[in-house]
């Protein structure tokens, strides 16, 4: 049985994983969990990931969650081109460092915007605080400082003259705000050239394509808003956990 | 030039490094970063580290952030025994899921019942509030439920029989509260039978040792000048962070 990707390609990690499955041809059946409706949280899905989240890929019996462990395992199993995840242990250890810095930077930053712009006004029906809304987009301004200065610095790409794992994530992350109708890298030079490398590195119909629900997803929720008052219900619900 | 660990052994992820690096008789200098002092805002540690947080590693002339990547490369690089990074990608895809899954739960959780409780009532002089510490608690076991039920599943360590380095950064994220005076494990069996198995792979002695400095936390922290502009600027980043 092929490898199964349970993914929303509204989620950055979804779609680092997508693009890493379809960049390196390595065979795999999508099965949709739609978050915008809940679909989480259906018995069946957990049954497959206990977590409630995505993505989660299925490979044989063996099921495991959180992309960064996802992506690792399918460059090691697939034997992808080198530069993804090199063997080389320096190399090696700017992606990790990367992928554990950003965890509790970059994601929830980049993802805070998306949040404020779009879930915020399903949730309480007015637009976010434009103080908070400044502060979110400071707090972001700020991590992507770190992110020129400490990882990308002069170079091509975070680890050097190629895209790694690295670069990949941090695109997907970096993409979400624009759900929103905000470009946090406009007005930095290095930081668009990079994007439009990685975009280029990627392939840019692939990329397209895994960020068309993303940059449609205000619509979306505009009529599933219009949808039976159950699936409103059900979504406003799983999106208030984020506004405690 | 050897190996050098830039670390403070108040903070998790710098144990977790230390720990490994001593059990598995890996050669390194320790280098101390004050915390409380602000060394970690030293030019000399800026060429280590940019991001000016610990744990961080200088091998030769390669320099490493984010306990996570550190102990991967050491791992890796010494000849350390297969159980703690397995060579299995399975067994090694388990380890990174929950080194991955960490950062937001158990570690931001624990973090934030030893700030709440210890650090930012002593720098603020103001008591944090009963209801919010409780679901500082709560949030706590809220996480450590899905490690039970998720990571460990009735089995002896995260992968299956052996220790690897998912026990080993979940154990110190753990021992964090234990450094204002609560144990988060109490009424947790499971989960207590777990510590003491860690503990004993891990050796008493050395765990003991590396957790020395948390267990004086409460006069490490008298000791701090909440006066000083960086412990100011510190209260307001830690009060964003662990609202």
């Amino acid at each position: 049985m092929a490898l199964q990707l349970y993914a929303d390609l509204c989620s950055q990690p979804c779609r680092s994983v997508y693009i890493f499955l379809q960049k390196n041809n390595i065979p795999f059946q999508l099965k949709e969990i739609r978050l915008l409706v809940g679909e989480q949280h259906s018995e069946e899905f957990q049954k497959v990931n206990i977590l409630k989240k995505v993505p989660v890929i299925k490979d044989e019996d063996f099921t495991l969650a959180e992309s960064v462990a996802i992506l690792k395992y399918l460059a090691c199993k697939y034997q992808t081109p080198d530069h993804w995840y090199p063997a080389d242990l320096q190399k090696r250890a700017r992606v990790d460092e990367y992928l554990s810095w950003q965890q509790t930077t970059l994601r929830p930053q980049a993802g805070n915007i998306f949040r404020m712009k779009v879930l915020f006004p399903i949730v309480t029906g007015g637009p976010a605080p434009e103080d908070k809304m400044k502060e979110a987009q400071d707090e972001l301004t700020k991590v992507l400082e770190s992110f020129q200065e400490k990882f990308l610095q002069d170079k091509p790409f975070i680890i050097g003259t190629e895209i790694s794992l690295a670069d990949l994530v941090a695109i997907a992350e970096l993409m979400q705000p624009l759900g929103g109708g905000y470009d946090p890298l406009e007005g930095s030079p290095t930081l668009t050239a990079w994007r439009d490398r990685v975009k280029a590195a990627i392939g840019k119909d692939l990329f397209n394509k895994a960020h068309e629900a993303i940059l449609t997803a205000a619509e979306t929720l505009k009529s599933l808003f219009q949808g039976p008052p159950e699936t409103v219900a059900a979504a406003k619900a799983s999106f208030r956990k984020y506004f405690k | 030039m050897g190996l050098e660990l830039y670390l403070d052994l108040h903070s998790q992820p710098c144990r977790a490094v230390y720990i490994f690096a001593k059990k598995n008789n890996i050669a390194f200098e320790f280098k101390l970063v004050n915390l409380g002092t602000g060394q970690q805002f030293s030019e000399e540690f800026g060429k280590v580290n940019a991001l000016r947080v610990v744990p961080a590693m200088k091998d030769g002339d390669f320099t490493l952030g984010e306990s996570v990547a550190i102990l991967k490369y050491l791992a890796c690089k010494y000849p350390t025994p297969d159980h703690w990074y397995p060579a299995d990608l399975q067994k090694r895809a388990r380890v990174d899921e929950y080194l991955s899954w960490q950062h937001m739960t158990i570690r931001y959780h624990g973090s934030r019942i030893f700030m709440l409780r210890g650090l930012l009532p002593t720098l603020t002089g103001q008591p944090i509030p009963k209801d919010r510490m409780d679901e500082a608690l709560e949030d706590l076991q809220k996480s450590m439920q899905t490690f039970e039920d998720k990571f460990l599943q009735g089995k002896p360590y995260i992968v299956g029989e052996k220790v690897s380095l998912a026990d080993l950064v979940a154990l110190v994220e753990l021992m964090q509260p234990l450094g204002t005076g609560v144990d988060p494990l109490e009424g947790w069996p499971k989960l207590i039978e777990w510590r003491e198995r860690v503990k004993g792979d891990v050796g008493k002695a050395l765990f003991d040792e590396a957790h020395e400095t948390l267990m004086k936390s409460k006069i490490s922290i008298k000791a701090l000048d909440r006066n000083s502009p960086m412990m100011q600027q510190l209260v307001k980043t830690l009060q964003k962070r662990y609202k």
